[in-house]
Order: structure tokens, then sequence, then C-alpha cells
């Protein structure tokens, strides 16, 4: 007798919020497909309502998250990288798919994207050397400079980018114990879903990263005007979107890390490693 | 159905006077008590749930937000609290909202019995009421005369309103009659020296009272004994108010109207921390006893945090931007 053909059991992508896999408030989903068009899984459709919960979740993580020590927080980065290395496979088949690369290509990218990992994990304890100092004053004192994160981020993932890029936003950003929003890339949002299970099982703190998957201006919008989020990297948004996101985050003076061309692949440098810091200055006597 | 008449005043007592028979002693009370009908759980939690999906938005939310404002009990009930506390506590409940000078005040701002003084100094001339917790709160566990000592205490320090918790290991055991005079002895004690009275809420705390036929009765317990208003909880133990719980005090209160013609006002306390949760509630008055309930005098919320998040939601309404708490005050 022929065994009758199994039927493959489809995976329910959910949102990433307060370390829980909710579906979007709103009940909405969108297809996301291959890049030549083809359906690959339903995505949350995630509306203002997630947003404003997602903030929520990383406020409340941030205390915790910042005040654990940097040697902690490398550790659990390093984590992430130690998780995915798993998971290679199934990463490699969600970006050959989302953005029609090549399998060396996409495996490439999902290498270099671990790497990236253990790459920030390494600068946990190491930013306060490059980007603190003490300051010579005209008097008996220490005058001791040195970063704190900022609080709140939110990130709008790259569009193209929809792993390595990801990757190379979040991991500055929480690295030096700030806690994250992250819009994923509209159009290829499955590898940022993913990686929300890498997270929620490597160790780090619920809330510490949330994810929400949708229409890049419908969510930002309201992420770029929330008085509770201190900062927004805007690495997603096109020149127009941009400029009114960057309009509606002056009301409370967020940071803004404005939309610059990228080549993931390189080197990533210093630069969204010590965006998201604000330096705090201390003074103290010297003594005798 | 007679004509209703609120709780405190004179012809209140005339009515409920009408029910000395069943007040007569403590067999009386417990047949009555027990007679009433048994609360359907099932039925009740399904209830209450359906009304907690009602969608209230735009100038309703605006409405209902304002609305639960001014309904606000202000709490601070804690060992730590310190004249200064209670003084920016005051202030707060005055103009909840610095930066915007129409968000409307609280209700009261409920005290220990040694923090009327201050806080009614800190309200003058502000018309929020000063409510006062008494009886040994929130255990209940002290000698009448020392609870009723109590009560006079924070009545002479100026509290306009006294919230007593009645002594829940004498309702369980079945001492009916004993929370009875209990109730009676502390609402004698709330008269002033010029005959006028402060407003007596009386607590269940609920969390403690098992079932929810133990909430019904002890709801119409509280009623007969003239209490101008029922509260579910102290906000001390693990279970506090909850939609539920609320619902039966509130069909109580609708029921006892329709039996008696007085009316009694209802406060849900503790654990009522969003916007949310304070307009579900809101929902649930409409539905069960109506609009004329949906007023300070008539329906508290007991809550201390919850205010900060409707202001964070006023702001939210008013300016189209989420807010956040760097925005409202740290307490």
């Amino acid at each position: 007798m022929k065994q009758p053909e199994r039927l493959s059991v489809l995976k329910t992508y959910k949102l990433f919020v307060g370390g829980k896999f909710p579906r979007s408030e709103s009940g909405r989903v969108y297809e996301v497909t291959t890049a030549k068009g083809q359906w690959l899984a339903n995505a949350p459709l995630a509306s203002r309502k997630d947003a404003r919960d997602a903030v929520v979740a990383a406020r409340k993580a941030f205390g915790g998250w910042s005040g654990a020590t940097a040697y902690n927080r490398g550790q659990i980065l390093y984590r992430v990288a130690e998780m995915l290395e798993g998971r290679r496979d199934q990463f490699v088949a969600e970006v050959t798919d989302g953005e029609g690369l090549s399998k060396a290509k996409a495996t490439a990218q999902v290498d270099a994207a671990i790497d990236r990992w253990v790459w920030y994990a390494g600068w946990s304890d190491k930013t306060a050397q490059i980007a603190g100092s003490a300051n010579p004053v005209a008097g008996p004192y220490f005058n001791l400079s040195s970063p704190e994160p900022t609080g709140v981020v939110a990130l709008l993932a790259p569009q193209e980018s929809s792993f390595l890029g990801l990757v190379s936003v979040i991991a500055p950003a929480i690295v030096t114990g700030n806690t994250a929003v992250v819009v994923a890339s509209q159009k290829s949002p499955l590898p940022a879903l993913s990686l929300a299970e890498v997270l929620a099982t490597s160790d780090l703190p619920g809330g510490v990263v949330n994810i929400l998957s949708g229409r890049t201006a419908e969510i930002s919008a309201p992420l770029a005007a929330h008085q509770d989020v201190n900062a927004i990297d805007l690495a997603g948004a096109d020149e127009a979107l941009a400029k009114e996101l960057e309009i509606a985050a002056a009301d409370n003076l967020k940071r803004v890390l404005r939309p610059q061309a990228v080549d993931w692949v390189a080197d990533p440098g210093t630069t969204r490693l010590l965006a998201f810091l604000e330096t705090k200055t201390v003074w103290h006597p010297m003594g005798a | 159905m007679p004509t209703t008449v609120p709780a405190y005043g004179k012809e209140a007592a005339e009515r409920l006077a009408s029910m000395a028979d069943v007040t007569a002693d403590d067999r009386a009370l417990r047949r009555f008590l027990h007679g009433l009908p048994g609360v359907d759980a099932v039925g009740l939690q399904a209830r209450a749930a359906t009304l907690g999906t009602r969608s209230i938005k735009t100038t309703a939310k605006a409405y209902a937000i304002d609305l639960a404002i001014s309904m606000i009990d202000l709490t601070t009930l804690e060992g730590a609290d310190t004249p200064g506390k209670v003084r920016s506590l005051c202030a707060k409940g005055i103009n909840p909202d610095p930066t915007d000078r129409t968000a409307p005040q609280v209700a009261a701002i409920c005290v220990y019995g040694d923090m009327v003084a201050t806080a009614k100094e800190a309200l003058k001339g502000s018309g929020i009421h000063v409510a006062a917790v008494a009886t040994a709160f929130p255990s209940g566990r002290a000698a009448l005369p020392v609870k009723l000592a109590d009560t006079r205490d924070a009545v002479a320090a100026g509290a306009d309103e006294i919230d007593m918790v009645i002594d829940r290991g004498a309702f369980l055991s079945g001492r009916y009659l004993g929370v009875f005079e209990e109730i009676r002895q502390v609402k004698d004690a709330c008269v002033r020296e010029d005959g006028t009275a402060a407003h007596l809420k009386v607590i269940f705390e609920t969390g403690e009272l098992q079932t929810y036929d133990n909430v019904r009765r002890a709801s119409w317990l509280a009623m007969l004994a003239g209490a101008d208003f029922i509260k579910t909880s102290t906000g001390k133990v693990a279970v506090n108010a909850t939609p539920p719980v609320t619902l039966v005090l509130l069909e109580a209160v609708r029921d006892f109207r329709a039996a008696v013609g007085v009316q009694v006002g209802v406060k849900p306390a503790g654990g009522i921390r969003t916007s949310k949760d304070a307009i579900k509630y809101l929902v649930m008055v409409n539905e069960t006893l109506g609009g004329e309930w949906l007023s300070p005098d008539w329906f508290r919320f007991g809550a201390s945090s919850l205010l900060n998040d409707l202001l964070m939601q006023r702001q939210k309404l008013s300016t189209g931007r989420y807010s956040g708490p760097d925005y409202v005050t740290v307490d």
C-alpha cells in the first residue's frame, strides 16, 4: 500500500512582546511572499496598540537590563550567537526565500550575523573605555565621564537586509543596556520573527527586545511620537517617512539616527554602538 | 417601589427601621441572610466578562476618563507615610495634571487616622473629602472600644468619610448579629458634635470571604446596619476588587434599593490600575444600577496608581501621542 503524503505543519508567526509571543491585538495578518511572489506565511500585522504595549514592556525591562553588569550582558549576547548556531539552517532557508539570494550567499549572511552577535558581545564592557573619559579640570577633582544607556530605543530594521541588517541594528542598541522595540522588515519579516524564538531562549530577560511585524509606516508613527521612547533608529525608513518621523520625534527630543547607506557585510564600526548613549559626568574631590 | 432616599440622612434610618424584624436577633438575621438567593457563580463571571468587552472610544472615553478621575479616592496606606507624603498626595488630588488645568480633581484622599489633620489642612477649600480608615484597619482584629475610639478620633480630626473593616472572623463563624451591631456602633461613632455625621464605608475584604454568597450576605448585612457605601477590599490582601465581586455588590445595592428604597454607594478598591479596568467598572455600574450611580457621590475607586494611568490616557487623547511615566508624578 502506498503511504499517504504527509501534510506539513505550518508555523503561525507571532509578535514578540515582553518575552511572550502574542498575536497582534488587532487580529490582523498579512501575506509574506518570496522575492518571486510565492506565498510563504502569514505574519501578524501589528497595530499602534501593539507598539504601545511593546514600549510598556521595554520600559519595564529597562531597569533590570541597564542595571545588569556589562559582563553579564556580554555573556547573554554571546549566548544568542550560540543558540543561532544551532538553527543556522532555518535562518538560511528564511533568508534565501525572503531575499531571493542563492543558498551560498544566504549562508554567508547568516554566518556574518552570528559573528556579529559575538563581535558586539565583546563590546559590552569596553564601551566605557572608548566613550568615557577622565577629564582634566581646574580644581582638585576627579572628573569622570561615563556612557549610560539612553533608554527605550525604537529600531526600524533595514528593509532589504532582513537578517544581517536586523542583527546589526539590534545588537549594538541592547549591548550597552538599552531596551528595544524593533519594527521588522515589512517585506520579509520572517527572520526577525524567528529570531524572537532564539532571543526567548537565550537568557535575555523578557521585554529587552520586542519585535513587531507589519507596515513600517503604520507602526513607526506612534513610536516616533511616543513620549516614553527615548531614541529612534530610522534605518528602515525611506526618505519621506524618515523626515516625517524625525519631525514627530523632535517633540520629546528623541535621539534620532538618520537612515544612511550601509554595507551590512562590512565591519560595522562603533557608530551604532555609540549612537544610543548618554554621557554622565561626575565630580569627585581628590582628597589630600 | 418606594421613592429612593440616600443612605445618609434621617429618612434612611426610618426605612431601615421597617426592616427591624429581620435584624431583631441573631436567628432572624441568619434566616434572612441565608434566605437570600444564591449567586450563580458561572453566570456572574460570564456577565462581568461580557460587560468588560464593551468598546468605549473617543468622546465617550474622554468622558469616562474624567468621570473616573473624579471618582478616585486617592489612597496612601503605608506604614511609611509621612506628613510630607500626605501633603504631596493632597496637592496631586487637587490638581492631578499640572500641565492641564482642565483635569478634574479627585473625590477624596484616603489616609490612616493619624494623617487626617494633615490632609484636612492641605485640602482646605478644595472641596475634596478626607477619608480615614478606622477600626483597626486592615485586619479589624481589635476590641470594639478600641475600634470605636479609632473612629471617633478620626472624625474629631475632621474626617469626612470613615472606611471601616468588618470583623471577618465573626462573619465567617456565623456571628452575623455581632458584625451588624459593630457596624451600627461605628456608624453612631461617626456622628460629629454638631449632629452631622461622617459618611461610613464598610469594607468586606472580599478576598477573605471565600464565596460569592458570602459577599452578597455581607453586602445586605452592612446595608441593613446603615452603611452609606460598601467597599470590596482593603488592598492589603492577595485578592482585591475583581469585576465579578464588584458586580455582586452592585446587584445587592440594586436589590436593596428595590426592597427598602435606600440608595447606597459602592467602592471597589485594590488592584484597579489601568484606565481600561476603570472604564469596565463604569460600564458595569451603568448597566447594573443606571446613570444615577455614575457620580462620585455613589461610586468610588479606591486606588493610587490608577490616577497616573488615567492621566496618561487623558494626555494621549488631548495630544494624540502616547504619554509616558515621565509626564506624571512619581508617588
